[in-house]
Parts: C-alpha cells; structure tokens; sequence
C-alpha cells in the first residue's frame, strides 16, 4: 500500500510536470513564429498588443475555421494549460505578488499560440477555396 | 461488456495511430523516428487482432483476455524501446549509444526478473500474470527513465523540438498510466483507470501527430524557455 502510494505521488507529480513542460514546448515553437497580415487584420491585432485575456475570443475565432484536423489536441492541451495559470494567478495573488506578472506572460504565451493556430487555419480555409475555385472554373 | 462508446473510442484510438504512421511519412520521418512508428504500427496490427478475437470469442472469454495481456505487454515492451531510440538520439553526440542499447537490455531483464519473483508463487496463470505486471511495471521505469530523459535533455541543453516534444508526451502517457495502476492498487475498481486508458490512447498519437506535422526537422528550442519561461 506504500510503495503504491509512493508511485501515485511521483506518477502525478512527474505527469503534472511533464504535460506543463509539454504546453510549454508547443507555446514557445509557436512564439518563434510572427504572425501574417491577414490574422492581424481578422483580430485587430497589432505589434506587441496581445494579451492574455484574448486567448478564449481567439480560440472561438480559431474554432469557425474549418481545420486539418491535427492541431486538436495540441489546442487542448494548451487550454489546460490556460485554466491551470489562470487559476494559479486567482489563487495565489495574494500570497505571492510577483506571480501576476509570470502569469501574464504566460498567458500571453497562450494567447500567441491560440493566433498562430488561427493564422494556419485561415490558410488552411483559403488554400481549401483556391482548390474549389480552380477545379469549377 | 463493451459499450458502443468504447467501440467508439477504440476505433478512434486506432485511427489516430494509423494517423501518426500517415503524418510521419507525409513528412518523409518514417526511418529517422522508425521506433516510434513501429510502435504505433504494432498497436495498430494489434487492436486489430484483439478486435477478430473479440468478435470470435467474445469479451468475457480467457482467448481475449489472453491475447489483451500479452498484446499489453508487448507494445509496452516497443513503447520502452521507443524511448531507448530517444535516449539514443539525445546521446548519440557523446558516443554513448552503444552503452544505451546495453543499459535498455539490462533495464528490460531485470524488471521482467522482478516480475518473475513477484508472480512466481502463481499457480493459475502464471504466464498472464507475469505479462501484466511487466507491462504495469514497465510503465512505471518508462515513466522515471522518461524523467531521467528529461532531466539530461535540461542538461545538456538539448534543442531539437521535435525531440523534446516526443519525450515528454512519452512522459506524460507513462506517467499516467503509472498512476492509474497504483491508483487501481489502492482503490480497486476506480473508474480512472479506464478513464486514463482511453485518454492516454489519443493522448500520445495526438501529441505525436501533431510534432511530425507542424514542428519541421530542423526546428530549435532553448530548453531553458520551457523550464524557466519568458516568451
């Protein structure tokens, strides 16, 4: 009964570790990549104005895409990831101040990751159309 | 007795694993990852195969719950594999390949031993018991050589993405299924260990899809971002 409650706590605690260093990773490959014209335009987005706060509006955006259907997962994750900072941040303000602003950058992370899922969706649809539109003209 | 949501789910499962095999060809990473896509090849071939023998035999026959056990232990044996060509690739620069292959071999031997002593006072099926607790162990020592993984990838500043992305949904999926065995240990019949089941099954083809199909080859992290953050 110890050695199984020994291995449920480093299980969880290694699990909890591992997926939060795994959203980490999908957040920071997609900081690397800027965001085009035409997702700036559909969002109102512009140079260094995205915040934390815009990343559920973003994800509805992304969701009225038609997708490819491989990043499904990768958005969920990351919206775990999302609800755990979030939550964090309304837990432990007051017990740690200096938790507001990592939080903010963290969810500023989200909300950039959530944009660049909507820019390769948005081309996604439009190289979908070009498609359409060669073959019926 | 399976509901039309666990066939459901099963056949879901399935079709992301044939996805990750279709994802890692599109992207010509078929031979360079070989052991994670034989691993999912594997689990194809066999939710397969336990799929006629469901239909022949039915849920509750010993024929199934055979072929569930030994199929379990053997795709736990190529996810562990799976992990070792990880740790071969994150050691490779230091010529410690070789060493790797020894220590996986060594690893595998002695958790099937400690099986061994742990079901050898079994009368009745002894070749079940032992290929079900080598598959709940080996999660176990896949769960903390992952950790081990990770920790030697923070070390030696490791940048390839795709590799630090493929071990830690490794991570993750063993360490879950870690917990759900000690879980049913001490809580037996829990409903989260068919709950971690099913989540794992399109957890890690998932994860797995989506690195061969949006992070290319080349592509580069600081570990450092991901442990300490700062965008």
């Amino acid at each position: 009964m110890i050695t199984a409650a020994l291995i449920l706590g480093f299980s969880l605690v290694a699990m909890l570790q591992f997926f939060v260093s795994y959203c980490r990773s999908i957040i920071a490959a997609s900081t690397a990549q800027p965001l085009s014209e035409q997702v700036r335009e559909v969002t109102g987005i512009r140079d260094g104005q995205l915040r934390g706060e815009e990343f559920l509006r973003l994800l509805q955006l992304t969701s009225l895409c038609p997708d490819s259907g491989v990043d499904h997962g990768a958005i969920r994750a990351v919206r775990a990831y999302f609800r755990m900072v979030s939550f964090a941040r309304t837990a432990l303000r007051g017990v740690i101040p200096g938790i507001v602003s990592w939080t903010e950058a963290e969810l500023t992370g989200c909300a950039h990751f959530a944009a660049v899922a909507l820019d390769r969706r948005i081309s996604y649809s439009r190289n979908l159309m070009a498609q359409q539109y060669s073959r019926t003209s | 007795m399976l509901s039309p949501l666990d066939y459901a789910i099963w056949i879901l499962i399935s079709a992301l694993e044939l996805g990750v095999l279709f994802c890692a060809l599109r992207t010509r990473s078929f031979l360079r990852f070989f052991p994670l896509n034989f691993y999912m090849l594997v689990a194809v071939i066999s939710d397969l195969a336990r799929f006629i023998i469901l239909k022949h035999y039915g849920f509750n026959s010993s024929n199934y719950r055979y072929s569930y056990y030994y199929s379990d232990a053997l795709l736990t044996i190529c996810l562990f594999f799976a992990l070792m060509s990880l740790y071969s690739k994150v050691f490779k620069e230091m010529g410690a390949a070789i060493y790797v292959r020894i220590g996986a071999v060594v690893v595998l031997v002695l958790t099937a031993a400690v099986c061994f002593l742990m079901v050898r006072h079994s009368q009745h099926r002894l070749a079940t018991r032992f290929a079900s607790e080598l598959s709940q162990n080996l999660h176990f020592v896949g769960a903390v050589l992952t950790y081990v993984l990770w920790s030697a990838v923070k070390k030696l500043h490791e940048t390839r993405t795709r590799l630090i992305q493929f071990t830690l949904a490794l991570g993750v999926y063993f360490s879950a299924f870690a917990a759900s065995f000690a879980l049913e240990v001490l809580y037996p019949n829990s409903p989260y260990s068919a709950f971690a089941t099913y989540a794992m099954g399109l957890w890690l083809p998932l994860a797995w899809s989506y690195t061969f199909l949006k992070i290319p080859e080349n592509a580069r992290l600081q570990t450092a971002r991901i442990a300490t953050g700062g965008h």
